[in-house]
């Protein structure tokens, strides 16, 4: 069965197939076989493998693991793949800071990867530093977040291009197409080509793991920090993902002095660019012959140039089409790609949100569609991409059935107490500029508290800039509301302008003590670490005063009315003044304060004002009445549903007809 | 079911009601079964009251992570309307299986939008086969409310060519030692109510 004469496409194909399917075929292989019958008997596993699934180069089916082997496979999400592929390629030490779709990065890496070093970084700039430091000293690196985390992190990010690396040093970043849980969804691909270093994408969770590997690589061999990109439908997939042992990095670790390549002053900066530069074009080369990005031949008269999720979609509307599969996004294989374009008919990019790779293949000069087909917002789907390429849809659709559904959007959870502190502030008429985290969703009705919300820590600033430029209309209206953990990411800067350059802006500080929005991550201010083990916490109130503020006060947001009396007389405060508004989460079991005892709401008491329903709670539901009641005005009347009441006591705060008590 | 195919069950549902867990156990399943599989979901920003989508895809090869429109062979739903809200997705010989339950979103418990009317009966004239189960009495009945997605996925199982053994072998290494059987009593509950 094993074939005299292997035609040089096979060839071809086998050494872009990955090293780790590699060895599984290796392992499948009969022991002691002198070298040349062993890569014969792999390339007769690969042709027999091709037989049985069709379409070559496909990398789940051909080496399928069967039962009983050795090899270990395991069902993992994206970002579980990405934190495997940190403990096995030698990280030392991981950073981050929250921030869907890249949250559980770390967090696995935390649970499961005691050899690697990783702690919550305060905000996306202190974890690139911090693994920057750690690169410097030869370990192998990561720092993750999402997409517009780069944005707070540009700034080390940019340079550390200049100063390059010492270990290894992979940027994990998120993109969020759709906008899942984002302000908006700018493409990373493009701070790869600002930065001039390279960007890596992978299309599975196994490429995920593998790429973790070769960016260290990468970044290592070329002297550069890299870019992994994944976005919301890689680290949030799972598939099937072989694991492999822990290698530690090459580098030797220690502190070595070596200021003309870590120290940018101009004269040093100056020398560096042009290595940039030369850098980039030899990644440019590099890339042509980069295993992962590879031909896949079919039928020629369409060829697709992809990355990414993009790619699974792509290859299963046209599994016969021929492809060209980037593992690598930057710097591209002009090569590679121009004589992919030469052998196929219509040459079309399928890629989600900016045309990154049709501009840059535009600009060698090659026609190419991309698109004019996907459109520029949004993600793409399977469905839309099987039409862009085919012209039609195969799915049968049962279709849909013609009726108004209402929406579930997301809400603050039962007993939530940002709940209870807009429920205060809603009083006073106020002009919230919001922030990010589980507080933003005080934009949506029936609250609808929220009057901008821009990135993380901007409203501290915008409270200031609103109440120093308007002056006295603004007095006792401009209000910031930020949570604690979007508090130390970037909104201590903003509040020591605020004490520094006056006026009177009222900062609410939301301090529900951990990073909700996220799932419950630890920060500065938890007192725990990533790892729960018990460290510092910092004190707020001490903080805000060392900046020199003189009106800082905290205050439990459940007793509204007290809050309500004291948000008034901050209003009116002449100066800058911080009210925090302290209660843990409600979905905290640490910490918790909650009495955990439904209320109940005396029916024939209940005049169906519904001054409780409008405070949003998912606990409180409106019963109408159908039938006019003899002697009553009301249309309806509110109940609370035991099941989901935790007793916070908000209801029975706001309710003036003493309706609600707790139920016996 | 073909060996070459690729299967596609789309579970649906409300946060909290355990989606996330039965598409993961099912995703296992599918793995330990011999199957190459992918699995995606998307949950709204809420930890909880949003609606869940999850996607789980088995076969010899599978390629994207989602299931396209039209494309589902089960559409598992644990809540009425979410049912309605991911119909497109069913293919036109797709089985439903349903959860009787309603859960009020909040334009309904606060009085501004009526919960759909006769919304099974509407499952019903398109998906005649569609299978209602009346989940939380059943998890009533079996003594914890939380088993109502286990239940289902005894339901779904025997829509599927996998041995329940596999299920409940994945079970025991899924879940915490305490409630591995209850669990194993929930799926052998639904499986007993799915088609003989």
């Amino acid at each position: 069965m094993i074939p005299d004469i292997v035609p040089i496409d096979t060839y071809m194909k086998i050494l872009t197939v990955p090293q780790s399917q590699i060895r599984i075929m290796f392992r499948s292989c009969p022991k002691k076989l002198p070298g040349k019958l062993i890569l014969a008997h792999y390339v007769w596993a690969f042709l027999s493998s091709c037989q049985e699934s069709g379409p070559a180069c496909n990398e789940s089916a051909p080496w399928k693991l069967t039962k009983g082997e050795e090899t270990v496979k395991e069902l993992l999400s994206g970002n579980e793949a990405i934190a495997r592929g940190a403990y096995e390629y030698g990280v030392r030490l991981a950073s981050a800071y929250p921030g869907t779709p890249s949250t559980e990065i770390l967090e696995y890496i935390g649970e499961r990867y005691p050899e690697i070093v990783a702690g919550w970084a305060p905000n996306e700039k202190v974890a690139v530093e911090v693994a920057a430091g750690a690169s410097y000293g030869g370990s192998r690196a990561l720092a993750a977040m999402k997409h517009v985390g780069l944005n707070v992190a540009a700034d080390p990010f940019m340079t550390l291009s200049y100063t390059g690396v010492n270990g290894g040093f992979v940027i994990v970043v998120c993109d969020d197409p759709a906008m899942h849980s984002s302000q908006n969804e700018q493409d990373t691909r493009n701070y790869a080509k600002f930065g001039k270093v390279p960007c890596l994408e992978p299309s599975d969770s196994q490429e995920a793991k593998d790429f973790i590997g070769e960016s260290l690589r990468i970044s290592e061999d070329f002297d550069t920090p890299v870019i992994f990109r994944s976005s919301t439908r890689i680290s949030h997939s799972m598939s099937l993902v072989e694991l492999g042992e822990r290698k530690e990095g090459p580098r030797e670790l220690g502190l070595k002095k070596d200021a003309v390549k870590y120290v940018m002053l101009p004269a040093m900066a100056r020398r560096k660019h042009p290595i940039v530069e030369e850098r980039l074009r030899n990644l440019a080369t590099f890339a042509e012959t980069f295993p992962f990005n590879r031909v896949i031949m079919g039928d020629d008269s369409i060829g697709v140039i992809t990355s990414g999720v993009a790619f699974q979609y792509a290859r299963e509307a046209m599994p016969n089409a021929s492809f060209l599969k980037l593992g690598m996004v930057w710097p591209l294989p002009e090569k590679m790609v121009r004589d992919f374009a030469s052998r196929v008919k219509r040459l079309i990019v399928i890629e989600e949100l900016d045309p990154f790779l049709e501009e840059a293949i535009r600009l060698m000069g090659i026609k190419v569609e991309g698109k004019n087909l996907t459109g520029l917002c949004g993600e793409l789907s399977p469905e839309q991409v099987e039409i862009i390429l085919t012209g039609k849809s195969s799915a049968k659709s049962i279709g849909g059935i013609d009726l108004e559904l209402p929406m579930r959007p997301p809400n603050m959870c039962p007993g939530c107490p940002h709940r209870a502190t807009f429920t205060a502030l809603k009083k006073n008429k106020v002009y919230v500029a919001g922030d990010i985290g589980c507080y933003t969703l005080g934009a949506l009705p029936p609250l609808g508290m929220l009057d901008n919300c821009l990135c993380m820590g901007a409203g501290i600033g915008i409270s200031s800039g609103l109440a120093r430029s308007l002056g006295e209309s603004a007095k006792g209206k401009a209000v910031a509301v930020i949570g604690d953990s979007t508090f130390f990411h970037s909104g201590m800067t903003p509040l020591l302008e605020l004490a520094y350059n006056g006026g009177h802006a009222t900062v609410v500080i939301v301090d529900n003590r951990i990073t909700a929005m996220t799932g419950a991550q630890h920060h500065p201010g938890t007192g725990f670490t990533l790892r729960e083990e018990p460290t510092i916490a910092v004190d707020m109130e001490k903080l805000c005063a060392s900046f020199g503020l003189r009106r800082v006060r905290t205050v439990n947001p459940y007793k509204i009315r007290e809050l309500e009396k004291v948000v008034k007389e901050e209003l009116e405060a002449p100066e800058p003044s911080v009210i925090i508004s302290r209660a843990p989460c409600a979905l905290l079991k640490s910490g918790r304060i909650l009495p955990d005892k439904p209320l109940r709401i005396k029916q024939d008491v209940c005049t169906g004002c519904k001054t409780c329903i409008n405070t949003g709670c998912p606990a409180l539901e409106f019963v109408k009445i159908d039938v006019p009641e003899p002697g009553k005005k009301r249309k309806g009347y509110s109940r609370i549903n035991a099941a989901l009441c935790v007793g916070c006591g908000t209801c029975f705060e706001v309710c003036k007809f003493d309706a609600i008590e707790e139920a016996s | 079911m073909s060996q070459d195919r690729v299967y596609n069950v789309l579970i649906v549902g409300v946060g909290g009601q355990g989606i996330i867990l039965a598409s993961d156990v099912l995703g296992r399943v599918a793995a330990r079964h011999g199957y190459d599989v992918k699995k995606n979901e998307i949950h709204g920003m809420a930890q909880r009251g949003g609606s869940v989508s999850s996607h789980v895809r088995f076969g010899k090869i599978v390629s994207s992570p989602i299931i396209k429109m039209g494309e589902a062979d089960v559409l598992l739903s644990f809540e009425q309307i979410e049912t309605l809200r991911y119909f497109p997705f069913l293919s036109e010989n797709g089985q439903v299986i349903v959860n009787n339950q309603k859960i009020l979103p909040p334009a309904v418990f606060t009085g501004q939008q009526e919960y759909p009317p006769d919304v099974l009966e509407r499952i019903m004239q398109k998906a005649p086969k569609t299978i209602v189960v009346d989940g939380p009495s059943v998890a009533k009945n079996i003594g914890n409310p939380k088993v109502l997605n286990v239940i289902f996925l005894g339901v779904l199982s025997k829509f599927l060519d996998i041995p329940s053994e596999i299920y409940e072998q994945t079970l025991r290494e899924t879940l915490k030692p305490k409630l591995v059987d209850i669990n194993i009593r929930a799926f052998n509950e639904g499986r007993s109510m799915g088609p003989a």
